[in-house]
């Protein structure tokens, strides 16, 4: 071994935090237009009317049933074949929006599930209206049982904005190859990469492990 | 339509034999790191931690390329396929043995408690009392895991693997149509995954009836 893996790592650094940046906000976008969308196709899941059902179904099994890689491809080199291109960074948006909102329906179906009937029976019975039951009686006691798993995924969808890199997106992983073919030294840069994947991701579970168990001081189910 | 499908086909092989490997090694190498995170010396449990946190924090790809591009400036050079087995067979170890400690947690103490009672040694409860019991509880989860690796195992494309993906990939730049060739890949991947589902509700009905467990 002639130089230590840790070598290159301060003229990386810079470069790979450019990465950092862009992963970043693949992440936030992904979750601020998933989130939603996966509320939503909870809620056409569970509809009577199949259609709706059929909608939500294809959105989300499609969503969760492809590897993501494939996802990414089907947005960014599949659409075109119907004459809708989006730019490689939309694509990827695209395509983490929808994994997240395909996997975050299950989270908001599921603790609306755990919700006992006797809330929204009680919320009827007293007067308030489908919608108003569900904004201000269902939501927001499902949101605090839903809050931990949708974390941990806006964690996953964190790491796994490295598959942007199959359609150069300029992420981490994207600026870590090229440092790689410049130096030759890949396991240095790629380590590097590692490390700054860790420093978002620990910290992040750890913090959403705390949040967790004082969540469920508060919860009575 | 069915052209397609047959040259893509083929790639089927390689996803399934890449899978079905690092499954297999994934889900024995577990064993060792479970009973090193449930371990009572201090420094083995540190150990076994802090291996399942650094493993986990990482992206998979990041691991992969560490493997395939890394490893030949140390002098290692594998393979893609060899690189891509290794890769997936540490990860889903680690990611199995948290199923595992999950699994063993889940059985009540009093299983224990009651077998060490009755004369049974350390050894024998772990595999006669409790193994069969954690086997039952860990399945569906070790299952979905299972599918879950089938997905990853896309990954190996980016190293040039030439499995599903990685086929669907080069037909797409051949042809422009990346939509037929991403839905005829999407249809596979499910169509592999769906056995795997089955098989495992299976299994599972099954050993419920076996141990009588509800």
């Amino acid at each position: 071994m002639t130089s230590s893996v840790f070598s290159g790592w301060g003229q990386d650094l810079p470069e790979l935090l450019r990465g950092l940046g862009v992963a970043l906000q693949l992440t936030g976008l992904a979750l601020v237009l998933g989130f939603p969308g996966g509320l939503l196709t909870a809620l056409l899941v569970s509809r009577r009317n199949w259609l709706a059902k059929l909608v939500g179904l294809v959105i989300v099994e499609v969503g969760r049933g492809l590897p993501l890689l494939v996802l990414l491809y089907l947005v960014y080199q599949g659409l075109p074949q119907i004459h809708l291109s989006l730019t490689n960074f939309l694509s990827a948006v695209a395509a983490f929006a929808w994994s997240t909102a395909a996997y975050s329906s299950e989270m908001f179906r599921s603790s609306l599930n755990a919700l006992p009937n006797g809330q929204r029976e009680a919320a009827l019975a007293s007067g308030m209206g489908q919608v108003d039951t569900f904004r201000f009686v269902l939501l927001p006691q499902a949101l605090r049982i839903a809050i931990p798993p949708l974390l941990n995924l806006a964690v996953q969808i964190f790491q796994a904005t490295a598959l942007a890199y199959v359609i150069t997106v300029p992420e981490i992983m994207q600026h870590a190859y090229f440092l790689g073919t410049v130096s030759f030294l890949y396991l240095n840069v790629f380590l590097l990469a590692g490390v700054l994947y860790a420093a978002v991701t620990l910290p992040s579970s750890a913090l959403i492990a705390v949040l967790e168990r004082r969540l469920s001081r508060h919860t009575s189910v | 339509m069915w052209h397609i499908f047959t040259i893509i086909g083929p790639g089927a092989a390689n996803t399934v034999l890449l899978t079905s490997i690092s499954f297999a090694f994934g889900a024995v190498l577990a064993i060792p790191v479970t009973l090193a995170t449930r371990s009572s010396f201090l420094l083995l449990r540190g150990v076994g931690r802090g291996l399942v946190e650094f493993v986990r924090s990482i992206p998979v790809l990041v691991w992969l390329f560490i493997v395939f591009f890394g490893l030949p400036q140390e002098g290692l050079s594998p393979s893609p396929l060899v690189a891509a087995i290794a890769t997936l067979s540490v990860v889903s170890a680690v990611y199995l043995s948290e199923i595992y400690r999950g699994g063993i947690a889940a059985i009540d103490r009093g299983q224990w408690e009651a077998s060490r009672a009755l004369g049974f040694g350390r050894l024998d409860t772990g595999s006669r009392i409790v193994g069969p019991q954690v086997l039952r509880v860990v399945l569906p989860p070790v299952a979905t895991y299972g599918i879950g690796l089938l997905k990853d195992s896309a990954l190996a494309s980016t190293i040039g693997v030439v499995e599903l993906t990685y086929r669907a990939n080069t037909e797409t730049q051949l042809t422009g149509k990346g939509l037929t060739v991403d839905i005829i890949v999407g249809i596979i991947y499910l169509l592999i995954g769906l056995p795997l589902a089955v098989i495992s509700r299976h299994v599972d009905s099954r050993l419920r009836a076996k141990f009588s467990l509800t």
